[in-house]
């Protein structure tokens, strides 16, 4: 037996008194204990963004100067060769970077402020709101989406803004279904009904109540949703109906230089050209979905059994 | 009850592990248990004093993510630690048998009461089908369940819960068992759901001879079931005596003070100034009406308890009071000025005067949101307050609840139970109400914490002057606090008026069968109770 106070204080009753660590003081000690998996996507996804950032310095030629050799082998002055009108391709390499990277973040992020806003307002309303915003978008979602992106762009044209709204309209469907998914579970909680009994607006309500206990989720998801946006935008490259030349984008570059494969059998060099603006998009893809893995992982709870 | 038969099962120095925060702490630390055959023992105290861990040891298991790490338990000669896990399995069920507190989850709903109940005393080869049939019936029956021969058809919605764990029970001693673990098996029920529940368990423990370990919170209850009562706490047994020498004269203070949780008193006082008026309220969910022609008043600084069983109507009068649920018929007068029936159409100060505090404080708070932000968003809200002069009011708000400063970055899964719902009251009190709506506050909180805040709630009152409404089916608790009662039933108010008159006879039929449901401190409540109610309960609890 021990000795039992004899009277209650309700302060006493969680002894430890803790001081919050700051956020950065928190990732770093989450970081630390990350796998080695999470690492290499971080530093992958580092090692990209800082390419894009600072393509300009890092390219040894500009993004669209055309030198006089088109399909050049490697050299010392184009150490990847040059393309089919004899652009230097480690230059347009990292240009790609900058244009697909760039594109495909814009578009996730408008896509997550259509689908997501929607999907709160829908969770919050209900009833006949929530009824007309989600059968719309299961119309939306009825219709594959590369055709509709393809029809839609042929429609308004192949320039950057339409490319990104389309994009971000269409993978705006996905959003919306789980956002309101995760909402709906939360809406229901009696915190939220103390806010409204509290008389609070729906904009409080959705950021300050919803968003910061669906965020995991959401964070996920953001990081799948940026592979996905950034495949499409490759593919529709790829299709000739997304980023125009001269701006320099993987997709475009895969197509453009596909021919070359054809002469692996006499320079092995020449035939991975083609291939490395693919393998750039597949790296980048791997990376992400690494470090949205261990964030999972982290976030969801759900762990090996001890 | 005999204590001198011979002993069916003994724990010696048990310790058992819980993994958690990434590493292995001791939830059980070294307790004895000895029980003889035929004998009850109670376990008691608050959650997380280990009672269920230990009631799943004395079958040799432990739940997933603990360990028993040392220590002997002997069931009948055998040692359950060292046995192997076939061995431990093929006693479960056949000669221990446990029964938990929900029974509706228990059940698997796709399969018959009478498959479940005879499924585990077939498989040990005890009795065959039809004997262990025949069997169940006659413990349908012991049970006092209705129809027990054809009850056993029907599917586990299709009986109540008062019924179904009944069912639950006599589906453990369906195979004879030698020793029954209860888990807290009355606690989800209404209090006149639970008289019977408990007298059919009593019986059937009684006329079987079984032995059986009964793990409840609720001193009263296991007072009519136990012979012996432990008291545990944090992992550690506090004392172990025989029933009515523990109800008498307990010895550690710890004991004594949870018995000292049912002796806060006040007189109930009336007021003349009327703060909030229901009048002639109809209210449905649809098209199903929930609420009846229901009146009440509340005065300025009083308590009015609203009590009754789960869908008397209790919480949805507490939904239109906040405008949740505008009623179909009737008014919500405040000071005599009618409110607007929907919550869009009252004003802000409208919203400030009436607060609410919910039940469960756990979901009640935003778990993302720090104490800072909880209790002063209502000040900013409200009352316009805003930096400096919004943490010096929470500050303020903290230690009128009794905790300081140093809880104000803490998010409420930092938080004990008690302190979370001190946290909702200070949340309340910072719009300056001048009603509170307390929904089962104390309800989810153990006996000790309950007390702390029930005084906590008398005594801002005392200070504030604030009105409370407050919602429980816990008699106790009525008694503790209120000035004034409304008993509900079914939609309907019952009966209205001070505390002494409403618990002093003549009592309407329903109030009358609520008061003598809930179990008094003393051996022997459950006999008399059984034979007072008679015939009324047949009717009253199981319609």
């Amino acid at each position: 037996m021990t000795d039992i106070p004899e009277t209650y204080s309700a302060t006493a009753e969680v002894a430890e008194v803790r001081t919050r660590r700051t956020w950065r003081a928190r990732a770093w000690i989450e970081l630390r204990k990350a796998p080695v998996s999470a690492w290499f996507g971080l530093t992958v996804i580092v090692a990209y963004i800082f390419v894009a950032v600072f393509a300009p310095l890092l390219a040894p030629h500009g993004e669209a100067q055309v030198f006089p050799q088109p399909y050049a082998p490697w050299s010392p002055m184009h150490p990847l060769g040059t393309d089919q009108i004899g652009r230097d391709v480690l230059s347009r390499l990292i240009y790609g970077a900058r244009n697909t990277i760039g594109i495909a973040l814009a578009t996730t992020f408008l896509a997550f402020i259509i689908g997501g806003g929607l999907a709160l307002v829908a969770a919050i309303a209900r009833g006949w709101t929530d009824q007309i915003l989600s059968r719309l978008i299961d119309v939306l979602m009825a219709i594959p989406s590369l055709i509709f992106a393809l029809m839609l762009l042929s429609i308004f044209g192949s320039t950057v803004t339409s490319l990104i709204i389309i994009i971000a309209v269409l993978d705006s469907t996905r959003v919306f279904r789980l956002t309101r998914a995760v909402a709906m579970n939360v809406v229901v909680m009696e915190f939220v009904e103390a806010a409204r009994l509290r008389g609070e607006g729906t904009w409080w309500i959705m950021r300050r109540e919803i968003l910061p206990n669906i965020m995991p989720p959401l964070v996920a998801e953001f990081g799948l949703r940026f592979c996905f946006v950034f495949l499409t935008i490759a593919a529709l490259s790829f299709l000739g109906l997304g980023i125009q030349p001269p701006t320099a984008d993987w997709g475009s570059m895969v197509r453009e230089n596909a021919s070359l494969i054809q002469f692996a059998q006499y320079d092995l060099k020449a035939g991975i050209t083609p291939l490395l603006p693919a393998a750039a998009i597949a790296l980048l893809t791997i990376g992400v979905n690494f470090v949205v893995d261990w964030f999972l992982m982290k976030t969801s709870g759900l762990r090996d059994e001890h | 009850m005999s204590t001198d038969g011979d002993v069916l099962l003994t724990m010696r120095d048990v310790v058992i592990d819980g993994f958690s925060d990434e590493r292995w702490h001791e939830i059980i630390k070294g307790v004895d248990v000895t029980l003889h055959r035929g004998e009850v023992l109670g376990f008691i105290g608050e959650s997380g004093a280990g009672k269920s861990t230990l009631g799943l040891a004395a079958m040799g298991f432990a739940r997933p993510g603990c360990r028993i790490t040392s220590g002997e338990i002997v069931f009948d000669g055998i040692d359950l630690v060292a046995a192997s896990e076939r061995a431990r399995q093929k006693l479960r069920g056949a000669r221990i048998a446990y029964v938990a507190q929900s029974a509706a989850a228990a059940f698997n709903p796709a399969h018959t009461l009478l498959e479940q109940t005879v499924e585990s005393s077939v498989r040990h080869g005890i009795l065959s089908t039809s004997e262990a049939a025949e069997y169940a019936r006659e413990l349908y029956a012991a049970m006092d369940l209705p129809d027990p021969q054809n009850i056993g058809d029907r599917y586990p919605h299709q009986v109540s819960g008062g019924q179904l764990q009944r069912a639950m029970t006599a589906m453990a001693m369906c195979s004879k068992p030698d020793l029954i673990i209860f888990d807290e098996p009355t606690t989800a029920l209404d209090v006149t759901t639970q008289v019977n529940v408990l007298a059919a368990m009593r019986k059937a423990i009684l006329d079987y001879g079984t032995a059986a370990i009964y793990i409840t919170h609720d001193l009263a209850v296991v007072a009519q079931m136990a012979d012996r009562i432990k008291v545990l706490r944090y992992g550690e047994e506090v004392e172990e005596a025989p029933t009515d020498v523990m109800l008498s004269a307990p010895k550690h203070p710890y004991t004594k003070s949870l018995w000292a949780v049912r002796s806060i008193e006040k007189p109930g006082e009336g007021g003349a100034e009327k703060v909030l008026e229901l009048k002639t309220v109809t209210a449905a969910y649809g098209t199903v009406p929930v609420l009846e022609d229901v009146s009440i008043a509340v005065p300025r600084g009083k308590t009015v308890a609203l009590v009754g069983e789960s869908g008397s109507g209790k919480s949805t009068a507490a939904r239109v009071i906040t405008g949740l649920l505008p009623p179909q018929a009737g008014e919500v007068l405040f000071e005599d000025e009618a409110l607007p029936p929907a919550l869009k159409n009252r004003t802000r100060d409208h919203l400030r005067r009436i607060q609410m505090i919910y039940q469960s404080a756990d979901t009640a708070m935003n778990p993302r949101h720090t104490v800072r932000e909880i209790i002063g968003r209502p000040v900013q809200f409200y009352l316009g307050k805003r930096g400096r002069a919004v943490d010096e009011r929470v500050s303020e708000l903290l230690g009128l609840i009794e905790l300081d400063d140093s809880f104000m970055d803490r998010l409420p899964g930092e938080l004990s139970g008690g302190q979370k719902q001190r946290i909702c009251i200070a949340r309340a009190l910072a719009a300056e109400p001048d009603l509170i709506i307390c929904d089962e506050v104390t309800s989810a909180l153990d006996q000790i914490v309950q007390e702390g805040i029930l005084k906590l709630l008398m005594k801002l009152q005392r200070q504030l002057g604030v009105s409370y409404i407050f919602i429980t089916h816990d008699i106790a608790t009525v008694r503790a606090i209120a000035d004034e009662v409304v008993v509900m039933y079914q939609g309907r108010v019952v009966e209205q008026g001070l505390k002494e008159d409403i618990f002093s006879p003549p009592h309407p039929d329903y109030t009358g069968l609520l008061l003598a449901s809930v179990p008094k401190m003393e051996t022997g409540w459950l006999e008399k109770t059984i034979e007072a109610l008679g015939e009324r309960r047949h009717e009253a609890a199981e319609a």
